[in-house]
């Protein structure tokens, strides 16, 4: 191993990470430009000058843009790893607590049909169902999380069960509800935070490819993916418009990958095999 | 085992058609509005939903339609007029044959990136490969699409840019792959690369591989005929995987070439309330990942001889 190399990873992809973050919630209260109106005259600026990321073909700051469109993005993967995690976390422990009963099978198997519908299938279904939406987006990728925390949960709870203080406590007469929530879960935290920054990632780039088909968040609304499929028809004319939203998500999802493996390797070096 | 295997996978699909035919059920909108037009009479509208099966109660109407996928009858298409059975036939000879090239690219580069990084872990070589890896998981792949595209089609003019000309010339039909087939399998042969690689390290380790080197034998002949089958197992479970997310990425790829396959025919047949053609070509692609976890389930015990029986 090369020393210090996954502390760098850490430090770099906390920074990626802080810096999308930072853009979404200054976006809040101010932007450069204001992207709700169209400036012909400025359309496809090269960067420079006042437009350090250039223009799009309405003459709108790409800088901007991919400001807000950070807050579509990190709010969808972010409450899309909510969902999983709320509804996930809880089944994971349920199985492991009933271990090789009928519940572990059912939720067991429950995941793995889940896992045949891949995450765009879902959306596409939802989105025939309910209508094209930033919400439905992040249903849809939140769906796909929930077998996902509860795979994760369970194998990180099972071998927890056959240790003395668990059985201790189940002597002590405390049900296996009471032990999951004191016990296993303080102890399957870690393994859970490295796998909510990956499918916070993944589930960015799941955002994305919904918005750049049209079932993610819709116009006016700027996201990563949809300046992509605006960038589209212009990106002969213009390279920069397709180039910078799609190096704000590369980096962005970098950013949080690298955080999750740099996690990893904190919380737990003995993960490091079990986990890739 | 087998005959409880092939149940469950039996138990499976019907599940998964049930889902479906529930989640497109609900989809609002009349099919028979959509064809007709909103002007048309009330008796009319009415007789067609007759002819379409729309006024059966619903265990009706999907026991039908599940009679009609096992004996190959998935009705007509309402916006075509035409089988959705030949319909998604059509299709799969695009889809199938992408995925497929998509899949073998990336296997052909991980399986060297991974090797080469396990049998020079920690040093520049596996620095790179894996930084590189990383960089490889976070591109959006129809983003690395739309570069290839300016790059080799609108640049280079090596290859085509998008649609597809048919299998009538195999040569031509194979180009118009080659970038959605990169552009796909670039991110899958980094995760690849990534897994293999941790596994290789995995079995690296063992006891038996320093008995094996202990023999008398490379390095290289040690990771080739003894390390590499054993690190299969993690490789094989996440290759099935790799095949849900090839089928679901390929719907966004063939938007980005305008490839007439799967993906894109189940969105034109949404946006025309086609719901006859979503319902089949959904369970289609369901059907095929479910079937492909299954193979790799089958495949662990010819990998592992341990496996088998279990």
């Amino acid at each position: 191993m090369i020393p210090g190399r996954h502390r760098m990873g850490l430090v770099a992809g906390a920074a990626l990470g802080a810096i999308a973050l930072a853009m979404a919630l200054v976006s809040l209260v101010w932007t450069p430009f204001d992207v709700t109106g169209v400036d012909v005259a400025n359309r496809l600026l090269p960067p420079g000058g006042a437009h350090p990321l250039g223009t799009d073909h309405l003459g709108r700051d790409l800088l901007s843009m991919v400001m807000i469109g950070a807050r579509t993005s990190l709010s969808v993967a972010l409450l899309a790893v909510g969902i999983g995690a709320a509804v996930g976390v809880p089944l994971g422990l349920a199985a492991a607590a009933s271990r090789g009963g009928w519940l572990d099978e059912a939720i067991m198997r429950a995941g793995d049909l889940v896992f045949a519908f891949p995450a765009l299938v879902t959306a596409i279904l939802i989105t025939a169902a309910l209508g094209p939406s930033a919400a439905n987006a992040m249903l849809a990728i939140g769906i796909f999380n929930i077998p996902v925390f509860a795979r994760v949960t369970r194998a990180g709870a099972l071998p927890l069960w056959t240790l003395d203080y668990i059985r201790a406590a189940e002597i002590s007469g405390k049900g296996p509800a009471r032990i999951s929530a004191e016990h296993i879960l303080p102890n399957v935290a870690s393994l859970l935070i490295v796998q909510g920054t990956i499918q916070f990632a993944l589930g960015i780039l799941a955002e994305a490819g919904l918005s750049y088909v049209g079932l993610g968040a819709q116009p006016p609304t700027p996201s990563w993916g949809r300046m992509l499929a605006d960038a589209q028809t212009m990106v002969t004319l213009a390279p920069h418009v397709a180039v910078v939203p799609g190096l704000a998500i590369v980096l962005t999802v970098l950013g949080l990958n690298l955080l999750g493996d740099g996690l990893r390797d904190a919380l737990d070096p003995r993960l490091k095999a079990r986990l890739t | 085992m087998l005959a409880r295997r092939l149940a469950l996978l039996a138990l499976a699909l019907v599940v998964a058609s049930a889902v479906i035919f529930a989640v497109v059920d609900l989809v609002p909108g009349d099919p028979a509005v959509f064809v007709l037009g909103t002007g048309a009479r009330p008796d009319t509208l009415a007789a067609l939903r007759q002819q379409l099966g729309l006024d059966l109660p619903w265990p009706t109407r999907y026991a039908r339609w599940l009679g009609g996928v096992l004996t190959g009858d998935l009705g007509t298409s309402l916006a075509y007029k035409a089988p959705v059975a030949g319909m998604i036939l059509d299709r799969v000879q695009v889809s199938l044959p992408l995925a497929l090239m998509a899949l073998g690219l990336a296997v052909a580069v991980a399986l060297p990136v991974g090797m080469l990084a396990a049998s020079r872990r920690g040093r520049p070589a596996d620095a790179l490969a894996m930084g590189a890896a990383q960089v490889g998981i976070a591109l959006p792949n129809f983003w690395f699409a739309m570069l290839l595209v300016l790059v080799f089609a609108v640049k280079l003019r090596w290859l085509p840019a998008g649609g597809f000309p048919g299998w009538s010339d195999p040569l031509a039909a194979l180009r118009a792959l080659v970038l959605p087939a990169v552009a796909l399998a670039l991110p899958q042969a980094a995760i690849l690369a990534r897994v293999l690689r941790s596994a290789l390290i995995e079995t690296l380790g063992q006891d038996y591989i320093r008995s094996a080197r202990a023999k008398g034998l490379s390095r290289a002949q040690v990771l080739r005929r003894h390390a590499l089958r054993n690190a299969l197992i993690p490789v094989l479970t996440i290759l099935g995987m790799q095949f849900s997310f090839l089928l679901a990425g390929a719907i966004i790829i063939e938007n980005v070439f305008y490839l007439p396959g799967l993906g894109r025919l189940i969105f034109q047949a949404i946006s025309q309330r086609d719901l006859v053609v979503v319902q089949s070509a959904v369970l289609v692609l369901v059907a095929a990942v479910i079937l492909v976890t299954f193979l790799v389930d089958l495949a662990y015990a010819a990998v592992d001889p341990r496996l088998r029986g279990r």
